[in-house]
């Protein structure tokens, strides 16, 4: 589904990781960890070709993303669905609209109205859908991003520290979403400093832990 | 690109994507910037328009009014120059060529000489050459035998078949012609590059919009059309409204018969106020070429 092998990433003359290889599987959940400034967010930009790596490969779906024009590129992200630290809305567009984004850049507009009132009902923002992202809390707009990572059913979500900015209760539930999407065969890769929230998933699902430390990724220890 | 391509993706530019519109927020200095400069050069080229047209017309008349007619000066002392012109017109009545000829009445000579001395002058108390109007058919006479033959009878007579300074006259109105159609393809260069100026400025103006939308999974077409369609139409709009005001700013100009002299013959006759209705769809197109590049450019700089 999404493959890297042996890749490495530089920025601004230093290497930031290198020989790193990494396999999303069709259904797996994964959390990817490490210290800030690691290249969590990198790898995430990776897996999604907004990056594009110095060495190694990155395949979507088998194909190298380096032959893979821009809009290849663009149809690969409908099969990926991202939820940002800091969502990334438009702020001019109300919450429902959007939520529905992906599907209208599709050229898919006319499926939203229906898929709209079930996803947003299922994120518990029903009642919040003609306001505005900035009149959203940070639960509401992080629920929000994950209601428009979805709403084109991808295979794949990657979630770049979803509950950084809210609290712990609203962490469990984000969580029980996502866990839910993965129970459905969607792969989950989060990227996160909360070993808490590993800890609550792990109780819950199958998921593997990764590291990001030192320019290598390893597997976690035993500790979580 | 094909033709009909062309035609499907300016149709498909007009039906518009209510959607894809609106992912691109509405306002911004960029759109009144854009609509400006719209406006102002649609004014412009409106002006250019009939600057062009105008000395067009002026070439055409003064080539062709010039180069049909000659004159005749008769320089004789007074008790002779009745003779000298009865004689002179003999001999132009029997010239090959010559279609008609006649004698400038007092009234018409002094009609001449009022822009240098003012009206209501004396010329019958002066010694002012008698002039003879020339109109020739169209293969002309011939200008060195007819002054051969009017030396040995008209001695004070000098033909001048305006040559000397038809030609400067021509090539002055010519050049003016092609000065108006380059400040219109100069016009037409600045409105783009101004437009293209807005696109770039209105595309990094909303950068958060092209990531969100990437992230999202739109095609860089897509993105493009956005802002494409929004400034084709905000220049159409501010062309059309420039435009509207040219046109009404030349129709105002003062006429030929008021005024007199050149600059009056600026202006659009008959089918020639059609011509300025040709801008906006211009500036339209010079908006969706020079945004469409701006856009598909800065998009392929991005991830």
């Amino acid at each position: 589904m999404i493959e890297l092998r042996d890749v490495a990433y530089s920025y601004g003359g230093g290497e930031l990781f290198s020989d790193l290889s990494l396999t999303l599987a069709p259904g797996s959940f994964h959390f990817l960890t490490g210290p800030s400034g690691a290249g969590k967010t990198t790898l995430l930009k990776l897996c999604y070709a907004a990056l594009t790596a110095t060495a190694g490969e990155v395949r979507l779906w088998g194909e190298d993303t380096r032959g893979m024009d821009r809009d290849a590129v663009a149809l690969a992200r409908r099969r990926i669905g991202v939820v940002h630290q800091d969502c990334q809305f438009l702020d001019h567009l109300p919450l429902a609209e959007n939520v529905a984004l992906p599907l209208t850049a599709a050229g898919r507009g006319d499926e939203a109205e229906g898929n709209l009132t079930d996803l947003l009902g299922w994120v518990g923002l029903s009642d919040q859908a003609a306001q505005l992202p900035p009149q959203l809390s940070g639960g509401e707009r992080q629920r929000a991003a994950l209601a428009r990572a979805i709403i084109m059913s991808p295979d794949v979500i990657l979630a770049d520290e979803p509950t950084g900015n809210i609290d712990w209760e609203m962490s469990q539930r984000l969580l029980t979403l996502l866990v839910e999407l993965n129970r459905m065969g969607k792969t989950v890769l989060i990227c996160t400093h909360d070993l808490n929230l590993i800890r609550a998933a792990k109780s819950q699902v199958p998921a593997r832990v990764l590291r990001l430390k030192g320019r290598r990724l390893i597997a976690a220890g035993a500790e979580l | 690109m094909s033709a009909r391509e062309t035609l499907l993706r300016a149709a498909t530019l007009l039906r518009g994507d209510v959607q894809a519109d609106r992912a691109v927020p509405p306002s911004g200095f960029t759109a009144r910037l854009t609509v400006f400069t719209a406006a102002a050069m649609a004014f412009l080229a409106v002006f250019a328009l009939a600057l062009s047209l105008a000395t067009g017309r002026l070439a055409d008349r003064w080539g062709d009014e010039l180069a049909r007619t000659s004159t005749l000066r008769i320089s004789a002392p007074a008790d002779q120059i009745l003779d000298q012109t009865a004689t002179a017109l003999r001999a132009l009545s029997t010239t090959p060529g010559i279609a008609s000829a006649r004698a400038l009445t007092p009234d018409e000579q002094r009609a001449l000489l009022e822009p240098w001395f003012g009206p209501d002058l004396p010329v019958e108390t002066l010694a002012v050459p008698q002039l003879i109007e020339i109109v020739e058919v169209d293969g002309g006479f011939d200008a060195t035998g007819l002054r051969a033959r009017l030396q040995a009878e008209v001695p004070g007579a000098v033909l001048d078949d305006h040559t000397r300074w038809r030609a400067p006259l021509v090539e002055a109105a010519t050049r003016l012609r092609m000065l108006g159609l380059v400040a219109l393809g100069l016009i037409a260069l600045s409105t783009a590059a101004m437009i293209t100026l807005a696109a770039q400025a209105a595309l990094a103006a909303n950068e958060q919009v092209i990531r969100v939308l990437r992230l999202v999974g739109a095609r860089d077409a897509y993105i493009a059309r956005a802002f494409v369609r929004r400034f084709t139409l905000r220049a159409a709009g501010g062309a059309a409204a420039g435009t509207a005001a040219g046109m009404l700013a030349v129709a105002l100009l003062p006429s030929t018969d008021i005024a007199g002299g050149f600059l009056t013959g600026l202006g659009f006759r008959g089918a020639g106020w059609l011509w300025p209705l040709l801008v906006p769809p211009f500036a339209a197109a010079a908006a969706f070429a020079a945004t469409r590049a701006a856009s598909l450019r800065t998009l392929r700089s991005g991830t």
